[in-house]
């Protein structure tokens, strides 16, 4: 009869790998609960109508937060319009006109590196570039979380673009279109779910950005219409989260905005998701 | 001619087109350019080796001294301690949901774990700041809690999401043929996964490691709430002690002179720690490719 | 062609909203500064919005240092500080306006049974010089310093009173006055230095000398520990129309009512 019995050694060494496995996967799951549970907890008691649709009042003694939606709005629309022309503009140069292998590489290595570049240079270069000349307001936060999410646009809408097959170019090629008509008629339009997913991951990234906005869009609880907030210093919520438990004290403001700040997360999470499952099931058609 | 004009057209578009592809070249010599500039200027008037490697920073003192090696020791240390916590739990878990995790734990932990990923850093700032510090405190019996300590917990923490996300794709990517001749040869399923597919895995693990360590490295909000914001040197892991991101986010604001030089040529160093960081791993990569 | 005129319309909007972008455009008041001041300048800006509809008033909290330069910067209409400024400020072509007194309370969580001090034994307990609650009467735990960072006026005013400029040794030096009520707040042992008007009941304000610190004694002058709050703008420049007219508001009598709702004496 065959002895299938393992040696010690290796019971030994399977034991050790399973207990090490589950402690980490337990880990993980209590900490997630752990982090969603407590500030759910904390924070949805301050989340009232009121709150959300008010600004703040020192002669009231109230605490709204409707300004700091409000700019992380705007903020985000305006950084989206400006990066997506531009990203969908590179990535399709590099995946259309480029030959040259070299400046394919440096190109794509130059997006890799403006990805791995922490948060707070972005302030600092923000504030060199654009708060010094046109003092803190929430363009100047656009336009430096344009320059952080080039790499994710660019990538996203690459990603796409590749899976345009070629056959639907050759086709508008051999009908006579020009290369231009060929990418805006054919492949831009392929491309869409890519460009789709690039804005939602786009904007789960700006909404929770704070250290890259300190130094160029400022903190301030104005009340403000699109345009005139563009111009003026205004905090997102995620700076508005950290001047309320730093600056102020006020934990229960802090715990509501981060309350807020996770449900817009699962909300954005969720979204892609969805949108990746169903342009999936769409091309797979 | 008809073809003239639509080469012309054509032209124009190709070089605007070229010029957009450009433009991520042009961002990162930007951003190179300006932290030079700026940050050269303090380098000269301290001297390099007072600089990097002085061991007080008293920037508004009349007697002003700007070493950041305090800086610079926390910021290796901290980012160490994170590795140490978040790299095993990561690395286990990113196994387990790779290959022994039935498809719907998966999937319900994949998307806790992007949760994780998208949570702003200023959440993880604010449970640290109110849930961990005094516990900290109370657990060590510490006058105060706000430590390299409660830095590095946070820190790992965070690093956490991207280093099990990108260990599961390079796990997952391990050819089955690799995985079904060790188990020919008679090892144990968790024997195969471990001896075989991780070390086939390797190379994407280790760049998850490597992008931890660029995370935990460049984190400034989360950190800047628990460590105590004191310039000291981290003799030891209760000391409250200031981050290279931390002490340019809370000094910058109202610096001046050659204090506002010296923050950015702290910038300058952490920029270059990362480019040295982005290098090791292309060159480990490439080295790894050609094996 | 849809998209190439889509495309203008975003550039063309962009230029607009760029050229907009200067700093103290029509009806705009732009302030800068002081942590401390925070209640005091957002109150008197709120009911200048509420008596001037169409004016705009911004309040950036930097801290003092922060708010000086950014007035003699250019970047603010009207600066924030919470201590005078120094001869090398004022050589600088900016001068003081004095809107306020504020005393500087001393705070310990409200666990300590220590109740008052002395400024001398304060300077000790800072220096160094007193490292355990016990000499003091209190419990047998280390004392832990809470202070502010370097530009701020509130430790500017604490250290020049206390005589201890430049020699604190702290274990947080925090950017806030709300922070450090936080810290002092959430460590039995510690001990800190806030603006009066902000203080909350989660800390305890301690009695220098045996006088109480409240409105009354700042006024008189028995409470010691107090500083100015200062509107600082540039010697030469002259004021924008809704800054000088928010820099008039602030300094009548009309705006005493707020001023001292907040917990602050008016200097007019």
């Amino acid at each position: 009869m065959l002895n299938n019995q393992l040696s010690a050694k290796r019971t030994h060494y399977l034991v050790l790998m399973k207990a090490l496995m589950a402690l980490s996967v337990i880990f993980m799951i209590m900490l997630v609960l752990f982090l969603v549970g407590y500030v759910l907890i904390k924070g949805i008691p301050f989340v009232t109508p009121e709150f959300l649709s008010s600004g703040v009042s020192y002669l009231n003694e109230r605490i709204g937060i409707l300004p700091n939606i409000l700019n992380t709005v705007y903020i985000i629309l305006a950084t989206l319009m400006m990066v997506l022309p531009l990203g969908v503009g590179a990535a399709v140069y590099l995946n259309e006109y480029a030959s040259n292998k070299k400046l394919v590489n440096s190109i794509e290595y130059a997006a890799d590196i403006l990805a791995g570049i922490p948060s707070i240079i972005y302030g600092l270069v923000g504030m060199l570039l654009f708060s010094n000349h046109m003092g803190a307001c929430l363009l100047a936060g656009a336009l430096t979380l344009v320059i952080m999410n080039l790499p994710v646009i660019l990538r996203t809408t690459q990603e796409s673009l590749k899976t345009v097959p070629q056959s639907y170019r050759d086709g508008a090629y051999a009908l006579g279109a020009g290369k231009w008509r060929v990418i805006r008629t054919v492949v831009l339009p392929g491309c869409v779910d890519g460009v789709i997913t690039g804005c939602i991951l786009a904007t789960g990234r700006i909404m929770g950005e704070s250290a890259a906005l300190l130094f160029t869009a400022g903190f301030a609880h104005a009340l403000n219409g699109f345009l005139q907030g563009l111009q003026s210093a205004g905090a997102t919520l995620t700076v508005a989260l950290y001047l309320y438990a730093k600056v102020e004290g006020e934990f229960d403001v802090a715990f509501a905005i981060a309350a807020v700040l996770m449900l817009l997360t699962v909300l954005v999470n969720f979204c892609a998701a969805f949108v990746g499952k169903y342009y999936k099931r769409r091309n797979s058609l | 001619m008809i073809k003239g004009k639509k080469d012309f057209s054509e032209r124009i578009i190709h070089g605007g087109f070229l010029l957009l592809g450009l433009l991520t070249v042009s961002c990162v010599l930007t951003i190179t350019v300006y932290l030079i500039i700026s940050g050269i200027p303090a380098i000269k008037e301290i001297g390099l080796v007072n600089f990097l490697f002085g061991t007080e920073w008293s920037s508004t003192a009349a007697n002003a001294k700007f070493g950041i090696l305090p800086f610079l020791l926390t910021s290796i240390y901290g980012t160490a301690g994170a590795i140490i916590l978040g790299v095993p739990i990561g690395f286990f878990a990113a196994v387990y949901l790779s290959k022994l995790a039935p498809p719907k734990v998966r999937a319900v932990m994949e998307n806790a774990v992007s949760l994780l990923a998208g949570i702003p850093s200023v959440i993880y700032g604010l449970v640290g700041m109110i849930v961990l510090v005094p516990k900290i405190r109370e657990l060590f019996k510490l006058p105060d809690g706000a430590s390299l300590l409660a830095a590095i917990f946070v820190l790992s923490i965070m690093i956490l999401p991207s280093i099990i996300k990108i260990s599961m794709t390079a796990l997952d990517a391990v050819p089955k043929e690799y995985e079904d001749a060790s188990l020919a040869l008679g090892a144990t399923p968790i024997e195969t996964y471990f001896r075989v597919s991780v070390v086939a895995a390797r190379s994407g693990i280790a760049t998850a490691v490597v992008l931890g360590v660029g995370r935990a490295i460049g984190e400034a909000m989360a950190v800047m709430m628990v460590c105590g914001s004191a310039p000291n040197m981290p003799d030891s892991l209760f000391q409250s002690v200031h981050f290279l991101t931390t002490i340019v986010g809370s000094e910058m604001a109202y610096s001046s002179g050659l204090q506002r030089q010296a923050l950015f040529s702290i910038a300058l160093v952490l920029f270059m720690f990362i480019m040295l960081i982005n290098a090791v791993l292309k060159f480990f990569l490439q080295e790894n490719k050609e094996v | 062609m849809k998209k190439l005129v889509c495309m203008a319309i975003a550039t063309m909007a962009l230029l607009g909203c760029l050229t907009g972008c200067s700093k103290s455009s029509n009806g705009v008041v732009s302030t800068d500064g002081s942590t401390s001041m925070a209640k005091v300048v957002g109150s008197l800006g709120e009911a200048f919005q509420n008596n001037n509809p169409g004016m705009k008033f911004t309040y950036n909290a930097t801290g003092s240092g922060s708010g000086i330069k950014a007035v003699q910067e250019g970047r603010c209409d009207i600066g924030l500080s919470s201590r005078s400024l120094k001869k090398d400020e004022k050589a600088q072509g900016l001068q003081e306006t004095v809107l306020a007194y504020d005393g500087i309370a001393i705070i310990v969580n409200p666990q300590n049974n220590i109740s008052d001090l002395t400024v001398a034994q304060i300077a000790d307990i800072y220096t160094g010089k007193i490292t355990n609650w016990s000499k003091l009467g209190g419990s047998n735990a280390e004392i832990v310093l809470i202070g502010r960072e370097a530009g701020s006026g509130t430790r500017d005013g604490f250290e020049s009173i206390a005589k201890v400029n430049n020699a604190c040794k702290y274990r947080q030096e925090l950017s806030s006055t709300g922070d450090v009520i936080t810290a002092v707040a959430g460590n039995p042992h510690a001990i800190g230095y806030a603006s009066l008007a902000s203080v909350k009941k989660s800390v305890k304000a301690l009695s220098i000398n045996g006088v109480i610190p409240s409105e009354a004694t700042v006024k008189d002058g028995s409470y010691a520990v107090q500083r100015p709050f200062v509107l600082v703008t540039k010697k030469d420049k002259a004021l924008t129309d809704p800054a000088k007219k928010f820099f008039d508001y602030a300094i009548s009598r009309d705006a005493n009512k707020i001023i001292t709702a907040v917990g602050v004496v008016p200097a007019n």
